[in-house]
C-alpha cells in the first residue's frame, strides 16, 4: 500500500519519532512541571509551538508541489487562508448569542453592517462535520479549478508562479471587501469555543497543539507516501522533463492536478488548525508576501526532502519570533539576508547540509569495510 | 440480463470504465502513412508535400541535410506539432492528427529524442520502470506495486542495453552513449509497434555505434523502426531502405546504393559541401 510504505522507511520513522517525542515532551513539561520551574512550558509557548507546527504542515504541502513536481506556487497562502476561513466560520457560529450584540444567529460584524439574515454560504457552518469537510473542500475545489485551467493550457514555470501570486492577491482584495460577507478588513475573531471546549483554557490549547502534531504526522506520511510511490517518480519526471514524460504516455496535466489538489487540501488543514490557536483570521493571510515567505522556509530547509520543509518552517518562524521581539524593524532584513546566504552557501538548504555530512560519514566507513573484506 | 441485474452485479465492468484500445490495423501493409503533409513556421515551409509510407516490421533510415524537416516530421507523427494540411495514419484505423501525445504514445509509437533525455534524478531502473507499458492513469500509478514479472521485464531490457551493472545508479551520471542506450531501453519498455529514433549515435564512439547498430537491427521485424541519422557510415551499416529528405519533401527513396548514386542526392549533399 502506498500509504503504509513510508512507515517502513527509516527517514520517516526518524521524523515521526522526533515529532512524537517533541510533542510528548512539551505536553509533559507543560502539565507536570511547577509553574515557577525554569523547565515549565507555559500555555503561551504551547500555542506558539502549535502555530509553528501549522506552518510546518503548510511548508510540507508547498514542498510537495515545488520540490517534487517543480511547480513553484507563490499562492499557497490562499489555500491556507481558505481552510482558515472555513474553520473561522464554524467558530463564529459557535459564539451564538455570546457576541457583543447578542444576536443568536448573526455574527457581530453582520449585525454591525445591519444585515438582516445570514448569507447563504454561512449556512451549515454551525455543524462541525460540515465545516471540517469545507476545510478540505474549499481549498481543494479552488486548486482543482485553477489547476485544471492552468495545467491544461500547459502553463508552467515562472508564468504559473506569477498566476498563483495573482490568485492570492485577487482573493485578498476580495476578502477585504465587507460585502463579501467574511468580515472584511477585520476578519473573523472573538472565538469562544471549539467542539464544546473553551478556547481560552490551557487544556484546549494543549489539545490543539497535540492535534496539530498529529495532523503534521499524517500530512507528512501522505506526502511521503505519494513521493515514494510510482506516481512520485512520475512527478519527478514531470519536474525534470515534462515533454519526455508525455511521450511515455503519462497525462502530465492530471498528475500535476492531483498532486496540486492534495497539497492545497493539506494547506487548508494547516490553516484550519492555525485559526483557533491564534484566535483570528483576516485577509492578511492572503497577502502575497506571506506566500513568498513560505517558499523561503522551504528553500532554507531544503527542497524535495519534506523534512527539510519542517525544519525550515520551524527555524525561520522561531527566528521571526525572537527577532520581532528584539528588533522589529530588522526582521525583514534578517530574513532577506538569510535567504541570500542560504542560496549562495547552502543551495540544498539545511537538509542538504545534513545529507552531505551523512554521506561524508558513509564515505569514511566504506574504505574500512573494503579493507575488512581484503 | 435485465438492466437491474446488470447494475447490481458486483463483478460487472462497465464499458465506459475499460479503456477503449482498438488494435492497430496493419492488414494493408503500412503501419505509418503520411500523405501530402504541409507545415510552415512563420511562412517558412518546414514540411512541403511530404509523402511517406513505412511498412510493418520495416527498418527505415531517413537522412537529409540540416533543416530538411526530419525532426519536424517526428514531431508531427508524435502529436507535438499539428500540420497545416495533410493526413497521418497509424495503420489504417488510427488518425494521428486527432490524438494527443499520451494517446499516441500508448497506441504504440515510441520516440527517442535527438538530445538524450532521461530522467537524471531517477535511477536507471526507475527510468525503465516509468517507461513500462502499464496503466498510466493517476490512481493506478499511485497504487502501483512492483511485480516480479515487471522486474523480470526490466532486467531483460537492462541486459539488452548492457546497463545491468548500473541499474541502481542515477541516470544523471551516465555517459552520453549510455544515456542514448537507456533511452532506447525506455522505448523498448513501452513495447511500441513503431520506434522513432532521432540520431541514436550522435556523440558515440566507434564501438558504441556498432553495438547500437546491432541493437536496432535486432529490433526490426518485431517492431517497425524509423531512424533519423546524419552519420552515413552508420546508416550504411543498418539500412535496407533509405529515404532522403530535402527542404521538407522526399528527394529519393531506395537502397543505400541506389540513393547514393542518385544525381539529385549527390547534388544536395556534395554540391553544398564542395
Amino acid at each position: 500500500m502506498w500509504l503504509t510504505r513510508p512507515l517502513q522507511e527509516r527517514s520517516t520513522q526518524i521524523f515521526l519519532g522526533v515529532l512524537f517525542s517533541a510533542v510528548v515532551l512539551v505536553t509533559f513539561l507543560h502539565l507536570f512541571m511547577p509553574q515557577d520551574s525554569a523547565l515549565h512550558v507555559s500555555a503561551f509557548t504551547v500555542t506558539l509551538l502549535g502555530k509553528y507546527l501549522c506552518y510546518a504542515l503548510l511548508a510540507v504541502a508547498v514542498d510537495l508541489v515545488w520540490g517534487y513536481l517543480g511547480i513553484l506556487s507563490l499562492g499557497h497562502g490562499a489555500f491556507f487562508a481558505l481552510g482558515g476561513y472555513a474553520m473561522g466560520m464554524y467558530l463564529m457560529r459557535q459564539i451564538g448569542d455570546r457576541g457583543v450584540y447578542g444576536d443568536p444567529i448573526l455574527p457581530d460584524f453582520m449585525v454591525f453592517l445591519n444585515w438582516q439574515e445570514l448569507p447563504w454560504f454561512w449556512h451549515g457552518f454551525d455543524m462541525a462535520w460540515f465545516a471540517f469537510i469545507m476545510v478540505l473542500l474549499a481549498p481543494g475545489l479552488l486548486a482543482l479549478v485553477f489547476g485544471f485551467l492552468a495545467f491544461r493550457s500547459r502553463v508552467t514555470g515562472v508564468y504559473l508562479s506569477i498566476i498563483t501570486q495573482a490568485l492570492t492577491f485577487a482573493l485578498m482584495l476580495a476578502f477585504f471587501r465587507n460585502e463579501m460577507g467574511f468580515g472584511g478588513n477585520n476578519g473573523l475573531t472573538d472565538f469562544k469555543d471549539i467542539l464544546g471546549f473553551n478556547l481560552r483554557t490551557d487544556a484546549t490549547r494543549l489539545g490543539l497543539f497535540i492535534a496539530t502534531g498529529i495532523a503534521l504526522a499524517i500530512g507528512y506520511v501522505i506526502c511521503r507516501g505519494i513521493v515514494t510511490s510510482k506516481l512520485g517518480r512520475v512527478s519527478v519526471a514531470c519536474r525534470d522533463a515534462e515533454a519526455r514524460t508525455r511521450f511515455l504516455g503519462y497525462r502530465v496535466e492530471r498528475v500535476q492536478l492531483f498532486v496540486f489538489v492534495v497539497s492545497a487540501m493539506l494547506a487548508g488543514v494547516a490553516g484550519a488548525l492555525y485559526v483557533p490557536q491564534v484566535g483570528i483570521i483576516n485577509p492578511s493571510e492572503f497577502s502575497p508576501l506571506f506566500s513568498i515567505e513560505i517558499v523561503v522556509w522551504v528553500a532554507l530547509g531544503g527542497r524535495a526532502t519534506l523534512y527539510g520543509a519542517v525544519i525550515g518552517a520551524i527555524l525561520v518562524n522561531y527566528a521571526k519570533t525572537v527577532f520581532t521581539g528584539i528588533m522589529p524593524d530588522a526582521w525583514l532584513f534578517a530574513l532577506g539576508g538569510l535567504f541570500v546566504l542560504v542560496t549562495v552557501f547552502l543551495p540544498k538548504g539545511i537538509a542538504g547540509l545534513l545529507q552531505k555530512r551523512r554521506k561524508a560519514r558513509e564515505d569514511d566507513d566504506t574504505p574500512t569495510a573494503q579493507e575488512a573484506t581484503v | 440480463m435485465s438492466l437491474f441485474q446488470e447494475l447490481t452485479d458486483r463483478e460487472h465492468v462497465f464499458e465506459f470504465l475499460t479503456q477503449v484500445q482498438s488494435p492497430v490495423d496493419v492488414r494493408h501493409g503500412p503501419i505509418l502513412y503520411l500523405e501530402d503533409v504541409n507545415v510552415s513556421f512563420d511562412g517558412f515551409k518546414a514540411i512541403n508535400n511530404l509523402n511517406l509510407t513505412i511498412d510493418d516490421g520495416e527498418l527505415r533510415c531517413i537522412i537529409g541535410p540540416n533543416g530538411a524537416g526530419k525532426t519536424t516530421m517526428m514531431d508531427i507523427i508524435t502529436g507535438k506539432t499539428r500540420p497545416d494540411t495533410g493526413s497521418v495514419w497509424f495503420g489504417s484505423r488510427h488518425n494521428l492528427l486527432t490524438m494527443n501525445e499520451p494517446d499516441i504514445a500508448s497506441l504504440g509509437i515510441g520516440r527517442k529524442f535527438q538530445k538524450p533525455t532521461v530522467f537524471e534524478a531517477l535511477t536507471v531502473f526507475e527510468n525503465l520502470e516509468l517507461a513500462m507499458a502499464t496503466d498510466k492513469r493517476v490512481f493506478p500509478t499511485l497504487t502501483a506495486v512492483m511485480k516480479a514479472e515487471y522486474r523480470d521485464r526490466i532486467d531483460e531490457v537492462l541486459e539488452m542495453i548492457g546497463l545491468e551493472a548500473l541499474r541502481d545508479r542515477l541516470a544523471g551520471i551516465l555517459s552520453h552513449g549510455q544515456k542514448q542506450w537507456l533511452e532506447i531501453g525506455m522505448l523498448l519498455m513501452q513495447k511500441p509497434r513503431l520506434l522513432l529514433v532521432d540520431e541514436p549515435v550522435a556523440g558515440m564512439t566507434e564501438q558504441e555505434m556498432e553495438r547500437t547498430a546491432e541493437l536496432l537491427t535486432s529490433l526490426a521485424g518485431k517492431q517497425s523502426v524509423v531512424v533519423v541519422e546524419h552519420d552515413m557510415g552508420f546508416v550504411r551499416s543498418i539500412a535496407r531502405k533509405v529515404t532522403v529528405l530535402h527542404q521538407g519533401s522526399v528527394l529519393a527513396e531506395g537502397s543505400m546504393d541506389q540513393v547514393s548514386n542518385d544525381p539529385e542526392v549527390i547534388k544536395v549533399y556534395l554540391g553544398e559541401e564542395a
